[in-house]
């Protein structure tokens, strides 16, 4: 076997966070061979950054190696001095980070950034550096670089900036290069071409890749090799087509069954019960021994360590201990025997079509423009057309899918329809009232009937609030519940429903997880007896395992309640799961619509169509082509004439730069606007 | 019948009431967790409780002297009216008697027997000679200054440090004693662990701290009621007396301004952050226009118009304390009025954070009232900033009142303060041979004041400001955990 260009043994880092000293990686060791990709796995404060960040000696003020080494072709980097490790950054080992915002220099252009890496490590200088600058940003195929190269970071979009940022990275044709979750902060077409772009890159320079992430669809498309880290510690090393064909450790499967998609529509996901436990002190036993339904007695007695489960894969799991009596498919049968879910399979009644007379909500034609101001006295400009006639209807009991990427307007329709911005034109229709024209004291009457649910769990609760006074402001400000008892009696029952128990009502909000904040929101939003819920994003900042926690319980609580929801997301995934409708948007209008079936496994709008295909797919045999978009998405200001999409749309005709296309149903429920179909209608006209 | 009148100055009023004020802000926060939390993290910090300690007794000073009363004059038949001093005296006046009573001629130097100019004296066989009075007071019960001032003055300091270490060391086993007590352990296992650091609060800084404090102040107070320590000034007052005084007058403007701004910069920083638009304009160029107008000048119309108003109706002011007090309040809501503008800005920018958070977007879709989402909100929310600004401002106030008081437009020539000790010592500095020791006073206790407060806001910024988290443990320290806790054998993953 070849020598391995990254070798990693042992290595502890701990962080000493002022109040204690949290062990983030807790004796990890792997190796990163030649030209290969090797993804580290892990969900949210496992350590898999701080892994990275440990190989490269950048860690934060309050963390130290404490332990192990890292060699880098046989020589340890932690033996190096400061000044050696320097011309090692950058030139043999690169980084590309999470937020391309924070990565580049705001006050220098995307060509100066890339030059001091250069200079610092080549000396090169003058018109060698221009051109070698110039080269690595064809590289990176951004658009247009001999310009691109002189703007600063603010006039380049986000994948522009990724763009600059690996550019940055290749500088120096390093050894190794570090990508913390790379396309995290993207849009999925985005995050597709990122992730092409990385793979060429890692091909044509035999380049080795270390692929932190926590998404299993980022992980399929781009391993070789992949390790599950959980708790400070690596608990499964596999090659990729053995992971996914058969996860090892029961952490791996768990977090496969808490993925959401299509064919779990009819159960609840799989969760992990628990939660991870606190690093701060050493472990006896299997560190995932309290939330493993395959765990017996010897787990919660002895750290496992690595067994072999076959086909080069290893696991840190007794279940596949040679002595444990269990041959190796003994145990894995006994693994796989083990009921997956705690929650109850869903009925699935839920899924069956309520005929309803009316929709409990229609918006017809919304608009939210934003007023651009210029000058002295404030004139406007410009308007930004953040939602530009979005027309949706939602029955009671059934979830309406809004999907769409960032700056598309999706969010500012949920805001929109609650009035936290105010609409500037169409109708809100709920109940018969029209919401977006009612005056303050009447809206605030029916403010009850309409609630929403934000995605960041650490911004959607006061701090210097308890959760009992979270809880209370909604029923206080809108008159529920006679007196302060009965209103504590409810909040009891609140947090009941959401799966929490009505002691912790007299806690603040730091001493709870992300998932259980969420939950706390949703109780809030339930407090009034809202009808429909309008979720933001509810689970884009929670880990796979939480997020399956959330989506059971908004399942669920629609079932008992038969609640609307508006769900506002950017993954599809968890649309394909929970949604019984779905609306695609683009800049301010929707493209396509339908029942779920329809849009997901028969898109019609190329832009529809573009958007499925660039999702990361775990199963790599149903992968579509990805359709590549050209550009970036045209500023709300100044939409493109005719069909918005035109400048990007791989089918673009004539027609389309004429005029916005008009309505094409294709059944009762899936309709889209593009001209590709219209052609009837058009011909009518004409 | 009293034997005194008690006066309240506005000063006084207001002074208790900030006392109040914080007495309830404590009272509130030792019944919440979170609001414990940040101090918590205040006392643990070694500098900020040196700073602390420092303060404190600087603070216990300036209340002292803000207990004020006119004494009874004379002897009286039962039935007369009382009549009262003209002179307001405050209890730290009371407790500094032999300082402030013992009034030499003129200048004389610190620990100094005799005058600090020579002057010509009559003999008594008619002649006359120039040379250096004896003082009144200073060193007076020495019968040869000479011979004796040196074993005299090592007598009394050494009398100073011994009970200074005597009470140093009472205090000590008291703290060991409720150490050991709260805690269940014996006294001598608390001693050991308050000097090996192992304590939360750091409780051997504070302790070195306050033996240090009682070793100068010990020595001084055993030397101050024979000497003139730090001399005396061109009138013949003792220098340490008027250096002592100045600290209520620096804890006043200090303290008082922010009082008086606090609610100018919270309610218009939050107005223009919260609803924007044109409020937010109409606040802007408010506070944009206020900071364009340089501020002495502001101050010194401010003060000159005062004092018009002062002179104009002497019924008002029966004593020339309280015209002397009238004018200080004067000047701390004056400079109050011209230093909002930075902490409304701050505010500003913070509200205008705040009120895109979900939580308060979510009490909007509850439809939850203005007033009550900026108070339950965005007000906690943005405390920390307005008490790091508080603290942070405080030693630019001291400083401020002396340069300005230097200027003349400070607080009145008859109140003692660190501008009037300067002020003064601008005209010793210049004759020969120079007088430097008021200057030299000024300078080391308005150094004590503003340093020690600047310590004090150093460790408070540290622990409300939420992106500031330091470590605690050395990296080598961490490492030595590390190895302690047993490091497994390297194990091999592939």
């Amino acid at each position: 076997m070849t020598r391995p260009l990254l070798r990693v043994r042992d290595l502890r880092t701990w962080i000493d966070t002022g109040d204690a000293v949290v062990r983030a990686v807790d004796g990890v060791s792997f190796d990163v061979g030649h030209g290969e990709t090797f993804a580290l796995l892990g969900e949210s404060g496992c350590g898999k950054s701080m892994t990275a960040l440990s190989v490269m000696r950048l860690l934060p003020d309050a963390g130290s190696i404490v332990g192990g080494s890292v060699e880098l072709d046989e020589r340890d980097l932690l033996q190096l001095p400061e000044a050696e490790m320097r011309n090692i950054r950058g030139r043999r080992i690169a980084m590309i980070f999470q937020e391309p915002m924070l990565s580049l220099n705001p006050v220098m252009t995307a060509g100066e950034n890339i030059a001091e890496t250069l200079g610092r490590h080549t000396g090169l200088a003058g018109a060698a550096l221009e051109a070698r600058v110039l080269a690595l940003l064809d590289a990176v195929h951004m658009p247009d670089a001999a310009r691109r190269r002189h703007e600063y970071p603010f006039q380049l979009s986000g994948g522009m900036k990724q763009r600059v940022m690996i550019a940055m990275a290749l500088a120096c044709d390093p050894e190794l290069l570090i990508a913390d979750e790379p396309t995290t902060a993207l849009d999925v077409t985005i995050q597709a071409e990122v992730l092409d772009l990385l793979r060429e890159l890692q091909k044509s320079r035999r380049m080795s890749l270390m692929l932190i992430t926590h998404d299993l669809g980022v992980v399929a498309e781009m391993a070789h090799r992949v390790a599950v880290m959980y708790a400070g510690e690596i608990v499964e090393t596999a090659s990729r087509e053995a992971f996914f064909a058969r996860p090892a450790h029961p952490y791996s499967r768990k977090l496969f069954d808490s993925v959401p998609a299509g064919h779990k529509r009819g159960e609840a996901l799989a969760v992990i019960r628990g939660g991870v436990p606190p690093l701060t002190g050493g472990f006896s036993g299997c560190r995932f021994a309290e939330r493993c339904d395959s765990a017996w007695e010897l787990c919660r007695r002895t750290a496992p360590g690595w067994h072999d489960a076959g086909g080069g894969q290893k696991a840190r799991c007794h279940l596949f201990a040679p002595g444990e009596k269990m041959k190796e498919e003994g145990g894995r049968q006994k693994a796989e025997g083990i009921p997956a879910r705690s929650a109850g399979p869903l009925h699935p009644s839920s899924f069956i079509l309520h005929p309803s007379s009316a929709p409990l909500l229609a918006v017809r034609d919304l608009q939210v423009h934003f007023p651009v101001h210029r000058g002295l006295l404030k004139r406007v400009v410009a308007r930004v057309k953040a939602v530009d006639g979005v027309s949706l209807a939602i029955e009671s009991g059934r979830t309406l899918g809004l999907v769409g990427e960032s700056g598309c307007g999706k969010t500012t329709v949920g805001k929109g329809i609650l009035r936290l911005v105010e609409p500037t034109g169409g109708e809100v229709l709920f109940d018969g009232a029209d919401l977006a024209r009612l005056g303050h004291g009447e809206l605030r009457s029916r403010r009850k009937h309409v609630q929403i649910i934000f995605q960041d769990p650490y911004a959607s609760l006061n701090p210097r609030m308890r959760v009992a006074e979270t809880l209370e402001e909604g029923m206080a400000a809108l008159g529920l519940g006679a007196g302060r008892t009965e209103r504590q009696a409810r909040i009891d029952r609140l947090l009941a429903e959401v799966g929490l128990s009505p002691e912790v009502k007299y806690r603040y909000p730091h001493e709870f997880s992300g998932g259980q904040r969420q939950r706390i929101a949703i109780a809030r939003a339930l407090s009034v007896e809202p009808r429909l819920i309008v979720c933001d994003e509810p689970t884009s900042a929670l880990d796979v395992s939480v997020q399956a926690q959330i989506l059971n319980l908004l399942k669920e609580l629609q079932q008992k309640k038969g609640l609307a929801y508006l769900f506002i997301t950017h993954n599809i995934s968890v649309i394909e799961f929970l949604a019984h409708e779905v609306a695609v948007m683009y800049l301010g209008r929707i493209v396509e619509h339908g029942m779920v079936d329809e849009v997901l496994g028969d898109p019609k709008h190329p832009y529809t169509r573009a958007l499925l295909s660039a999702v990361p797919v775990i199963d790599q045999a149903t992968r579509r082509g990805v359709i590549r978009l050209q550009g970036e998405l045209p500023s709300p200001v100044d939409p493109p004439a005719g069909c918005h999409f035109h400048p990007r749309c791989p089918a673009a005709f004539a027609p389309c730069r004429q005029q916005y296309p008009g309505k094409t149903e294709f059944t009762k429920t899936h309709a889209a606007r593009c001209y590709l179909y219209a052609a009837p209608a058009a011909e009518e006209k004409a | 019948m009293m034997p005194f009148l008690p006066v309240v100055l506005f000063t006084d009023w207001l002074v208790y009431l900030l006392v109040a004020v914080i007495a309830a802000v404590a009272w509130h926060v030792r019944r919440h967790e979170h609001l414990v939390a940040p101090w918590r993290r205040v006392v643990r910090s070694k500098s900020g409780m040196v700073g602390l300690v420092v303060l404190a007794v600087l603070v216990v000073i300036g209340l002292l002297d803000s207990l004020h009363y006119r004494p009874r004059l004379g002897v009286q038949q039962a039935d007369a009216k009382a009549a009262y001093a003209v002179d307001v005296l405050s209890v730290f006046d009371v407790l500094s008697e032999p300082l402030r009573a013992r009034r030499e001629k003129t200048y004389s130097a610190p620990l100094a027997t005799e005058l600090y100019a020579k002057e010509t004296i009559e003999l008594s066989d008619g002649g006359q000679a120039r040379e250096y009075p004896r003082l009144q007071y200073g060193g007076a019960h020495l019968q040869n200054p000479q011979e004796d001032f040196v074993a005299d003055v090592a007598k009394h300091a050494l009398t100073g440090v011994a009970s200074g270490l005597f009470g140093w060391l009472a205090l000590t086993i008291v703290l060991c004693a409720s150490l050991a007590h709260r805690h269940q352990t014996r006294v001598g296992e608390s001693w050991r662990r308050i000097w090996c650091g192992e304590t939360e609060v750091p409780w051997a800084a504070i302790l070195l701290t306050s033996l240090a404090i009682l070793l100068i102040a010990g020595p001084a107070i055993a030397l101050g009621v024979k000497y003139h320590i730090l001399g005396t000034d061109k009138v013949g007052q003792d220098v340490l007396y008027l250096a002592l005084k100045s600290i209520r007058t620096g804890l006043v403007i200090g303290t008082l301004t922010t009082l008086v701004m606090l609610p100018f910069a919270i309610a218009l920083g939050i107005m223009a952050g919260y609803f924007g638009g044109w409020i937010d304009d109409i606040i802007q160029y408010l506070y944009t226009t206020l900071n364009s107008i340089p501020g002495v000048l502001l101050i010194a119309a401010a003060v000159l118009m005062t004092q018009v108003y002062i002179d104009t109706h002497p019924e008002m002011f029966t004593t020339t304390a309280q015209r002397a007090d009238f004018r200080l309040l004067f000047l701390c809501i004056i400079l109050g009025v011209t230093s909002w503008t930075s902490l409304c800005r701050l505010l500003r920018g913070e509200t205008l954070k705040l009120k895109e958070l979900e939580y308060i977007q979510a009490a909007h879709a509850f439809g939850v009232r203005h007033l009550r989402i900026v108070t339950r909100h965005v007000l906690p929310n943005v405390m920390h900033i307005v008490l790091i600004s508080v603290v942070m401002e405080f030693s630019g106030l001291v400083l401020a009142e002396a340069v300005l008081s230097y200027v003349g437009v400070g607080v009145d020539p008859s109140m003692i303060s660190f501008g009037t000790m300067i002020n003064n010592a601008r005209l010793e500095m210049a004759r020969e041979p120079m007088v430097w020791w008021s200057l030299a006073a000024a300078f080391i206790f308005m150094f004590a004041l503003v340093l020690s407060a600047n310590l004090f806001a150093d460790a408070v910024r540290d622990a409300f400001d939420p992106r500031i988290r330091s470590r605690t443990l050395t990296p080598a320290r961490l490492r030595e955990l590390a190895a302690g806790s047993g490091g497994r054998g390297a194990e091999r993953a592939a």
